[in-house]
């Protein structure tokens, strides 16, 4: 038979068993698993990209090229010819006047085109309705904040002068894409059109003037540009993305990542169970067919091409229904949630489309693999005597395939060893305990086998088929785990990261406070009934050395790594792990009598200054080195919010250097005068807002629970398809079964209950199962993944157990009740 | 086709040689068929009867390949079977032989003219509707071709089956119990069509059965008792 009449025939039995119901259950899992992936494949390629963009509304533009001197116009015109969105800026402190009042402002000259990205948001009077900008501030006028307003007591209308020119006050700015960038923003603001620049006379040699080039565009080009960019850039100028974010948003953004994976992951796990278990049926329901087959001249090899094109065929029109899904799908969320971005949604790349094909094809075909060489190795005497039970498809060494395609699978999702490795151990883990729980449970079961007949039937059904028995029970139990980790330790964890940020978390910190200011400031904080903030200590220094070998930027490749070397370190001291930092390796130390010479270190910048456990790092504080070794590396979650150091000392190290203390506190919104009168009090503290960058990583927190909830409804799916495959799986055995015990006199009440024990039973073991792999995946998830606190919720297991039998009680009772109502020859002819 | 006469044995077609089958449960070796010869000329119609448990089923399957003997050998058309590996065997089946089994054996998933089609696409004949479909009129189903198995009656099944086996006109025709399943009004229709078929078309005919009425109808009865020729 050549091959195109094997593919027609492939595609014709395909058609037939699709007609007749055979392959609902596996494309559906297909489906499920495909739509999943697609939909957080389009997350990650459009709607992360849109979250990365909110991100870079913090910078106001994709890219940023700064410097202290008027940028190149090559670097301009490049931008320009590689269709760039392109507008300068420029930043400098100047008196603004008003009648007898002046106060130091943060001016800001902005072009046409200005924002890039984010908006500007401005009002008509103080504390009026806020509105988004169009535009930029008119020639002749200014936007102001509110401090210049209550600072200099001018009103809406009226003319500040800002060096040479006056400029009439047009609006209230509430809201700058920028204005946290650097965080030295600590004076009131002035936007100025670019127009108004000259007649100002302030531009002149020696002004501290800072030009900022913004750029924005397609991800590709801007990444080209800055490719571009960073060989024509001399010392001094600097370059900010993305890339270069705030640790706080990157922070965010990574564990939004994760938790996007984890529902994706979790959603092909279980969709291989449901394809795995439901192509086994197919095997049994095929068996006969293929003997039949073989009866009539086809040989192994044409029965297993045969099959293996029906399921490469299978599985492609499934696949590409789940990617039509997940495209849809995809579009809907984009709807929904572009509305929350503010930012337009990119479009999207077809790679999805082709991760979720692949997806799809690998599944089914690792996981039907098994059954396709069973179903070729079927007996041919099977024909005549049914009894032959079902050939081997190499048993348990054939599901290696599925079970490394799946491995594969989370590893590349993942794109995180950690993760992976975490989901793989765990889930494999996992199986077998509950593999060995089933089958001590079941020998345990025994006991009850003198109660009534109807226990006693839907227990021995249990042990009869002992293996299928504990697959079921595994299978639902993972199907179970799914639902309760979707319903209850999801809220818990999304919870958990949202209380990790909360509405009153500090919003501004406060720097440069001096040794005698910290008796003053506290009571200054207690006089307005804000809670006693605590102050951090800070001392600068340079790292000279580390270990014998001397510290120079040039030796380092990494743009950040070099920023850092010239730049000074903020080093602290403390005597307890400050509680957002986590210790990766080493020891911290105790809290009384530390050893003075050890150094606590952030790890992500150890690891790009190359420093490692028990190096030697030398700093240079005010001209006296102080050396001590690096006896930890910490993590530290940057989206707390906390004041957080990259370098800590124990107590003893560092007193008597010439120190600082830094604080943060939370400001309530619209209470300016209270900044103004702690400005006006201690007028050396330098005021750094953080209040934006919080609130977009709040929003972002908001809006990726939103998009996880929506993700893992696809999760739920796939488990609920694999409690049905569960169920399906032993179902026309236990059909047959009651059909024999009604020809022998079985009431339809007693078989009732037999099957409703057994389902009971089957879904109570589930269930306990279930209550401690979703309790062990929480945990695992929050502390070891996502860095969240976690606590066990007791109702995951009350919840598991009871849904668990129940759930299978129910399902199982609708599944069977069509049949203990048809007369039992009828049963036996169909199954015949 | 007009109908014609069983001919006479001229030519040999099957020819069974001191055939046995032994199974081994344990530490227990059970025979089931032990130095079993005779030959089958083409177009003859036998019956091979015995009791339960006297060896005819296993008797049927080594003749048609589908199982493998321990002793002896099986000539089909000058072949010896068990020359060939599975895969030929079943090629073999495939060209020459169609069957009709006890409990039907059709494909569920399948319409009856799918199922009876199934022997015609397996051998890669293209458009094997017209010839299933005309053989289905010719059982009496021209009405039910689209009726999946479990929408037709046990009688109605096995004319389907019947239609299947005779589709690709085979010279040998292995039928086991064929009305086993069936009521005796049933039965007698079946079994007048499966004679009927085997004239027109003038296949060997090889009938299991344990019913000495349906044996008569038989040119030749080889009779197993204890797995031998009696």
């Amino acid at each position: 038979m050549n091959l195109l009449h094997e593919l027609r025939m492939a595609l014709r039995l395909l058609m037939r068993d699709f007609r007749a119901g055979e392959l609902t259950l596996i494309v559906v899992a297909v489906i499920i698993a495909v739509a999943g992936v697609t939909t957080v494949g389009f997350f990650t390629d459009r709607v992360q990209l849109a979250l990365n963009r909110q991100a870079n509304q913090l910078l106001g533009a994709d890219l940023v090229i700064s410097h202290d001197r008027a940028l190149p116009t090559e670097m301009v015109q490049e931008a320009q010819r590689r269709q760039l969105s392109v507008t300068q800026m420029l930043r400098f402190p100047s008196m603004a006047v008003f009648g007898d009042k002046n106060v130091l402002a943060d001016i800001k000259v902005v072009a046409a085109g200005y924002p890039l990205r984010g908006e500007v948001r401005i009002a008509d009077k103080l504390y009026g309705e806020e509105r988004r900008a169009i535009g930029v501030p008119a020639p002749g006028t200014a936007w102001v904040d509110e401090r210049i307003l209550s600072q200099l007591g001018v009103a809406i209308g009226e003319k500040i002068a800002i060096g040479n020119n006056n400029l009439s006050i047009a609006a209230i700015m509430t809201q700058e894409p920028d204005a946290a960038v650097g965080f030295i923003n600590a004076g009131p603001r002035v936007m100025v059109n670019e127009a108004d620049l000259a007649a100002t006379g302030l531009v002149q040699t020696g002004s501290r003037i800072g030009y900022r080039l913004q750029i924005a565009g397609s991800a590709d080009a801007v990444d080209d540009y800055r490719e571009w960019v960073v060989a024509q850039m001399r010392p001094g100028q600097r370059i900010e993305g993305i890339r270069d974010a705030r640790p706080e948003i990157r922070s965010a953004l990574e564990r939004a990542e994760k938790f996007l994976n984890i529902a994706a992951l979790v959603s092909v796990l279980l969709a291989a169970m449901a394809i795995a278990l439901a192509a086994r049926r197919f095997l049994q329901r095929h068996l006969d067919a293929c003997a039949m087959m073989r009866c009539l001249g086809a040989s192994q090899g044409q029965l297993m091409r045969l099959y293996f094109v029906h399921f490469a065929l299978l599985g492609l029109a499934a696949s590409v229904i789940g990617c039509v899904i997940g495209a849809l799908a995809q579009q809907a969320l984009a709807y929904w949630l572009g509305s929350l971005v503010a930012v337009d949604l990119p479009r999207a790349s077809l790679m999805p489309l082709v991760q979720g094909v692949v997806t799809g094809l690998a599944l089914l075909l690792s996981f039907a693999l098994p059954p396709i060489i069973a179903l070729g190795r079927v007996p041919t005497m099977r024909v005549l005597r049914r009894d032959l039970g079902t050939p081997g498809g190499f048993g348990v060494a054939g599901y290696l395939l599925g079970y490394a395609v799946i491995a594969g699978m989370i590893f590349w999702k993942a794109s995180d060893v950690r993760l992976g490795t975490f989901v793989v151990i765990g889930f494999t883990g996992a199986m077998v305990v509950a593999g060995l729980a089933s089958w001590l449970l079941l020998k345990m079961l025994s006991g009850l086998r003198n109660s009534g007949i109807s226990w006693r039937f839907g227990i021995a059904n249990l042990r009869r088929r002992p293996l299928g028995t504990i697959v079921q029970v595994i299978a639902l139990g993972l199907g179970l785990m799914a639902l309760l980790t979707l319903t209850l330790i999801r809220n818990d964890l999304l919870n958990a990261w949202q209380a990790s940020l909360p509405a009153d978390a500090p919003n501004r910190f406060l720097v440069n406070i001096q040794d005698d200011q910290v008796a003053p400031l506290k009571r200054f904080f207690a006089e307005r009934k804000v809670a006693e903030p605590a102050m951090h200590p800070m001392i600068r220094g340079r790292l000279v050395k580390i270990n014998e070998r001397s510290v120079s930027a040039a030796a380092y490749a990494d743009e950040r790594a070099k920023r850092q070397i010239e730049r000074e370190f903020n080093l602290s001291w403390a005597a307890s792990l400050p509680k957002d930092n986590r210790i990766l390796s080493g020891q911290w130390w105790p809290e009384r009598g530390a050893l003075p010479g050890q150094f606590s270190m952030e790890d992500g910048i150890a690891l790009r200054l190359g420093v490692n456990l028990n190096d030697k790092l030398t700093f240079d504080i005010a001209g006296t080195p102080v050396s001590a070794t690096v006896t930890s590396l910490r993590k530290v979650d940057w989206d707390s919010f906390n004041v957080n150091f990259f370098m800590i000392a124990p107590p003893g190290l560092l007193e008597g250097q010439p120190v600082s203390y830094v604080t943060s506190f939370y400001l309530p919104p619209r209470n300016g005068e209270m900044l103004t009168a702690l400005i006006k009090q201690f007028p050396n503290l330098l005021v750094i807002d953080v209040a934006q960058v919080m609130a977009q990583v709040q929003k972002m927190i908001t809006q990726v629970a939103k998009a996880i909830q929506f993700v893992f409804l696809f999760t739920l799916l796939a488990g609920l398809v694999v409690f049905y495959a569960a169920i399906a799986s032993t179902q026309d055995d236990r059909i047959q079964q009651a059909a024999i015990m009604r020809t022998l006199g079985a009431s339809r009440a007693q078989l009732t209950r037999a099957h409703l024990a057994e389902f009971a039973v089957t879904g109570a073991l589930a269930g306990l199962i279930a209550a401690a792999g979703a309790s062990g995946l929480g945990y695992v998830l929050a502390v070891k993944v996502l860095n969240l606190s976690y606590n066990f919720s007791p109702l995951a297991w009350m919840a598991g157990v009871v849904l668990g039998s129940v759930g299978v009680a129910i399902a199982g009772y609708l599944g069977t009740r069509r049949v203990l109502a048809t007369p039992p020859m009828l049963v036996l002819r169909e199954l015949a | 086709m007009p109908e014609t006469p069983a001919t006479p044995a001229i030519k040999t077609l099957i020819e069974v040689s001191q055939l046995g089958k032994e199974v081994t449960t344990g530490n227990t070796s059970l025979t089931i068929l032990q130095g079993v010869s005779f030959t089958i000329a083409a177009g003859e119609a036998v019956a091979v009867v015995g009791v339960s448990g006297s060896g005819k089923s296993t008797l049927l399957a080594l003749m048609a390949g589908l199982d493998t003997a321990s002793t002896g050998s099986v000539r089909i058309a000058g072949q010896d079977l068990f020359a060939l590996d599975e895969d030929g065997r079943a090629s073999l089946r495939g060209r020459t032989m169609g069957f009709v089994f006890q409990s039907f054996q059709l494909l569920a998933s399948m319409t009856a003219l799918e199922n009876v089609m199934v022997p015609l696409e397996l051998a890669g004949v293209e458009n094997g509707k017209v010839a299933a479909t005309a053989l289905l009129q010719r059982v009496g189903l021209g009405e039910r071709l689209n009726h999946y198995p479990k929408q037709l009656s046990g009688g109605e099944q096995q004319r389907v089956a019947i239609a299947r086996a005779f589709v690709k006109s085979p010279a040998i025709l292995l039928a086991d119990e064929p009305t086993g399943n069936l009521d005796a009004t049933t039965g007698g229709q079946i079994i007048d069509l499966m004679f009927e078929l085997n004239r027109e078309r003038n296949t060997t005919l090889i009938l299991v059965t344990h019913d000495e009425k349906l044996s008569a109808r038989c040119g030749r009865v080889i009779r197993l008792a204890g797995g031998r020729l009696q």
